[in-house]
């Protein structure tokens, strides 16, 4: 990375490093739950997605959902990360009225997936993240203190909802390259389908490790680590009051302990959860409900078969097969519906065409509409439609812009609207002389000045033949046949 | 022909089968003698009304291709049982009645079988001597003031007693194998994963199994074959081709190598064991086997695993009690008091005693020192019996170090109270099956058992050599009916 791209924050004549490792808690896209056989979907009434395994019955034994397993595989390839033929699955033991086994089975010495990188592409060019291990864990359930005043109430539909966490290496070092890195694991794991990413319904949830140095140094700082945060834009807060609370501190000729603290999103600062000192006992150990997860080399072979192109690749054939720039193929590949949609759009039509009506005008209405590609106002269909009406000179690139307004609404084909309106491009070089010599015949005084040196004023009989073709002359022609007249 | 609730399953299933005797007959012969053995304690929850109900209904229709046709049973109660209280013998589940059904339990009931009540055990089958109950000790039906041995104490007293034609139990440590020692009946562990766990309240779920408790050999292999099987909903159940353990019982041993383990000549065993065991030998050898020397050499270090492990995962395994969901709850002002004050009220002493235990050894600076170092323990057992099964077929060994001592002579001395299973548990720990039969008797006349341990899934291994043992020895439990009242 260059210089002057450097996230740092200044104190006087000092400069400080942040640096910034994430422990990403992904919900594993699966219809059952990691141990059994409850729905996972979301927004249910509370307790009605609850077997006899996820509140804990005597007796009850958790059953790998293998489903899961396989997704976590799948993520683990997508991560271009070491897939662990022999994992195990750890009871982390912890009392709370939302986590009824009074442990949490998780893994701890042996993830199921080991070191690997995402790529990150920065305006400035590429960066690598390594990624530590991902594994499987269980999601707890969820107490709810703000209903009875005297009493808090448990939801256990989320309790034993698989997990997968994906812990980054101390590589981040600026909020920015965090956005980038979250959107880029979503992105790599909506392509896989293994985590829908949906920040909202909590499918996507963040500890953020913060530590600072002095530009320069090469020991890391004391971290403290931010616990559960669900949005990009709080992480990047998070992160900003975090690193110069620790800067303050060390200013001040403090230490920084290290501990659990929480982010205050209304008063935008971190707080202290816990110290060290106080840190749980987790005392972890290998649930002997649950022999080693053992994977064939097989299995991975079928899962590796089964992987789609994924955005990096996908970036690459767009610029390698249809000449894109980066830039552009960095943002058409960064979500899987919106690939899909320009691929689907340059099936029947042009390339170039379809990246800047996707990049520019439909992007600007998704924007102003606040509304996913998924839920496009045009489909693909009609869009690759306008564009073969540009592309054959049916009409102008500015007509489109008038047609493309109109296609919003309800999805119209833009051949019924060029139709109905009329708005089909005049290309007869007989009309199109005919009406220039009409502009020319009004315009006999401008003619003059024209032919004695002012050539500024062609722009000016285009004007005038745009207008007296109500805005349908094919300008390429308009052009050709001007200069003809007034040249000849 | 003899009285009903003298009968081995064997004469029940047959006189069942040859129609001399009715499912409701039997069933309501158990419950009046049951009526009249209360002071034995063996009951924490009867189930008469409804298995009375049942056992009409059999005889209306009775499907006499059952294993167990209408054959009453009851079963200790750690096995969760479908709209039966169950309580593992514990406060904490005092009011617990489960919705489901335990595979073990449910594999009786669909041969036939009617469940007579849930047994007396030590409070989440911690323990030797049935006193960890919250319901109460147990006698043993061999004499006054005798424990029946534990965890399975209820289960023993009853076959013993004539209050069960067989039982079912479950063995951690030797829960099984020792009460039936203690009480002159048959008890066999399976080898880890042949019964399924699932609906059995967990005490150690690395050692936790399932078996039969009967009066003799025979019964005891046909309780087995109904109640090993495959279970998807339990992954360490093991999928493998489980034997016609009945059918295919025979005394036939004749060329089979017999292992005798010199570690478990232990200091201070007494003479009676000694010889118990010598005899044992001497009975196999008249069968025909072959008796050859091993050794195993980390004997010694079973125990102090085991009471590693087994707490560790308990610690774990009984978190879950937490007065949150169901059971006993003990208001506090909040989460935090109520979590304390509802397991110091639920739990009894010798519970509390081992969750701390657990907690202990798993704690980080500890976990190496004591959790981690057992498990290495626990395959160096593994691989001493791997080793010795290279050389014999079975190994015997005396089943406890003593015969059954008296109510309250050990509970406040714990250590000495684990001693008791000093030649059971590796068994558990390296995941064989076991059996104890009863072998002789001590100068008290109290019943003394012999231990056959297998190869794992060689269940009808030990079961033969049980069965040629159990004839050579023949022997005969006299128990007075002492408790009985009118």
């Amino acid at each position: 990375m260059s210089k002057n791209s450097e996230y740092l924050i200044e104190r006087e004549n000092k400069q400080y490093e942040v640096i910034i490792g994430l422990e990403v808690h992904a919900q594993v896209t699966s219809e059952s739950k990691l141990f059994s056989q409850s729905s996972t979907k979301f927004g249910a009434e509370p307790n009605t997605q609850v077997s006899l395994v996820d509140a804990a019955f005597p007796g009850m034994l958790p059953v790998i959902n293998e489903f899961c397993i396989e997704q976590a595989i799948k993520t683990g390839i997508g991560l271009k990360a070491k897939i662990n033929k022999k994992s195990v699955f750890d009871r982390k033991n912890y009392f709370y009225a939302d986590l009824p086994q009074g442990y949490q089975i998780s893994q701890y010495k042996y993830p199921i997936i080991g070191e690997g990188k995402v790529i990150l592409d920065m305006p400035n060019g590429q960066k690598e993240i390594g990624i530590e291990r991902l594994h499987l864990e269980q999601d707890a359930g969820k107490s709810i203190h703000d209903i009875d005043p005297n009493n808090t109430l448990v939801d256990l539909n989320r309790s034993g909802v698989a997990l997968m966490e994906i812990v980054s290496k101390p590589d981040l070092r600026s909020p920015d390259e965090v956005n980038v890195y979250i959107k880029k694991l979503r992105s790599i794991m909506r392509y896989l389908g293994t985590c829908d990413g949906n920040m909202q319904e909590g499918s996507l949830r963040a500890d953020v490790n913060v530590s600072v140095r002095l530009k320069g140094e090469t020991e890391f700082g004391t971290r403290c680590e931010i616990k559960n945060v669900n949005s990009i834009k709080f992480m990047q807060m998070a992160i900003i009051s975090e690193a110069n609370r620790q800067i303050d501190l060390l200013e001040e000729g403090k230490e920084i302990d290290q501990e659990t603290r929480l982010f205050d999103t209304k008063r935008n600062e971190t707080r202290s959860m816990r110290s060290k000192e106080d840190a749980h006992d987790y005392r972890y150990f290998p649930d002997p409900d649950l022999l080693p997860l053992e994977i064939s080399q097989e299995l991975i072979e079928k899962i590796k078969s089964d992987i789609p192109e994924l955005p990096d690749e996908k970036k690459k054939r767009f610029i390698d097969k249809f000449n894109l720039s980066p830039y552009e193929a960095t943002i058409l590949v960064s979500d899987i519906e919106t690939s899909n949609f320009f691929e689907e759009v340059i099936k029947n039509s042009d390339v170039k065409l379809a990246t800047n009506w996707i990049t520019g005008e439909l992007f600007a209405v998704l924007n102003e509409k606040n509304l996913e590609i998924s839920q496009s106002p045009v489909s693909a269909k009609n869009l690759s439609k306008l564009i073969n009406l540009i592309k054959d000179g049916t009409i102008s690139g500015k007509i489109a812009k008038t047609v493309f307004e109109q296609m919003i609404d309800g999805d119209q084909d833009p051949l019924i609207i060029v139709k109905e309106k009329g708005l089909k491009q005049e290309s007869d070089p007989k009309a199109i002389e005919e009406l220039i010599n009409k502009v020319i015949e009004n315009n006999s005084d401008k003619v003059a000045e024209y032919k004695s040196g002012k050539d500024k004023l062609f722009g000016f009989f285009v004007g005038q033949a745009m207008k007296e073709s109500k805005g349908k002359g094919n300008p390429q022609l308009i052009n050709k046949i001007l200069k003809e007249k007034l040249n000849g | 022909m003899s009285d009903i609730t003298n009968q081995s399953l064997f004469e029940l299933t047959s006189n069942i089968k040859e129609k001399r005797l009715s499912s409701e007959e039997i069933t309501k012969a158990f419950i009046n003698r049951a009526e009249k053995s209360k002071k034995l304690n063996v009951y924490i929850t009867d189930n008469f009304e409804k298995a009375i109900d049942q056992s009409k209904k059999f005889d209306s229709n009775p499907n006499l291709d059952f294993k167990l046709p209408g054959i009453p049973i009851a079963v200790k109660d750690l096995f969760c049982t479908n709209g039966v209280r169950t309580t593992a013998g514990s406060k904490i589940l005092n009011n617990f009645v489960p919705s489901y059904e335990s595979t073990v339990t449910q594999n009786l009931w669909d041969q036939g079988a009617i469940l007579l009540g849930k047994l007396n055990c030590d409070e989440f089958a911690m323990g030797s001597s049935n006193e960890t109950s919250f319901f109460g000790n147990v006698q043993n039906p061999v004499g006054e003031n005798l424990v029946p041995g534990g965890s399975s104490g209820g289960s023993s007293a009853a076959v013993a007693a004539n209050l069960t034609p067989v039982t079912i139990g479950t063995d951690t440590g030797g829960s099984i194998r020792q009460p039936a020692s203690f009480t002159g009946t048959v008890g066999l562990k399976p080898t880890y994963g042949s019964c399924s766990r699932y609906g059995i309240v967990a005490f150690a779920s690395s050692l936790d199994q399932a078996g039969p408790m009967t009066k003799n050999v025979r019964d005891c292999s046909m309780l087995l074959e109904v109640i090993s099987s495959f279970d998807q909903k339990d992954s360490t159940s093991i999928d493998y081709k489980r034997n016609n353990y009945s059918k295919e019982l025979s005394k036939d041993i004749k060329g089979k190598k017999i292992g005798i383990p010199k570690e478990y000549r232990v200091d201070n065993m007494p003479e009676e064991i000694e010889q118990l065991w010598k005899n044992g030998i001497s009975y196999a050898k008249d069968c025909g086997a072959e008796i050859i020397d091993i050794s195993l050499p980390h004997t010694n270090y079973a125990l102090p695993t085991y009471y590693i492990v087994a707490p560790a995962e308990a610690s774990s395994n009984l978190a879950r009690y937490d007065g949150v969901k169901y059971g006993f709850r003990s208001p506090g002002q909040n989460l935090i008091e109520m979590y304390e004050k509802t397991r110091s009220e639920g739990f009894g002493d010798e519970v509390k005693r081992r969750i701390m235990i657990g907690t202990y050894v798993l704690s980080s600076g500890y976990y190496d020192a004591y959790y981690l170092k057992a498990q290495k323990v626990r395959q160096l057992i593994k691989k001493d019996f791997d080793d010795a099964f290279s050389k014999v077929d079975a190994i015997l060994t005396p089943s406890t170090p003593s015969s059954a001592f008296k109510i309250g002579e050990k509970t406040n001395d714990p250590v000495s109270m684990y001693l008791n299973d000093i030649f059971t548990v590796p068994i558990n720990l390296a995941g064989l099956p076991g059996i104890s039969i009863p072998a002789g008797k001590d100068k008290n006349n109290y019943p003394l058992g012999l231990q056959v341990i297998g190869k794992p899934f060689d269940e009808q291994n030990i079961l033969n050599i049980s069965y040629a043992l159990e004839d050579k020895i023949n022997f005969k439990n006299d128990i007075s009916d002492w408790w009985l009242s009118e």
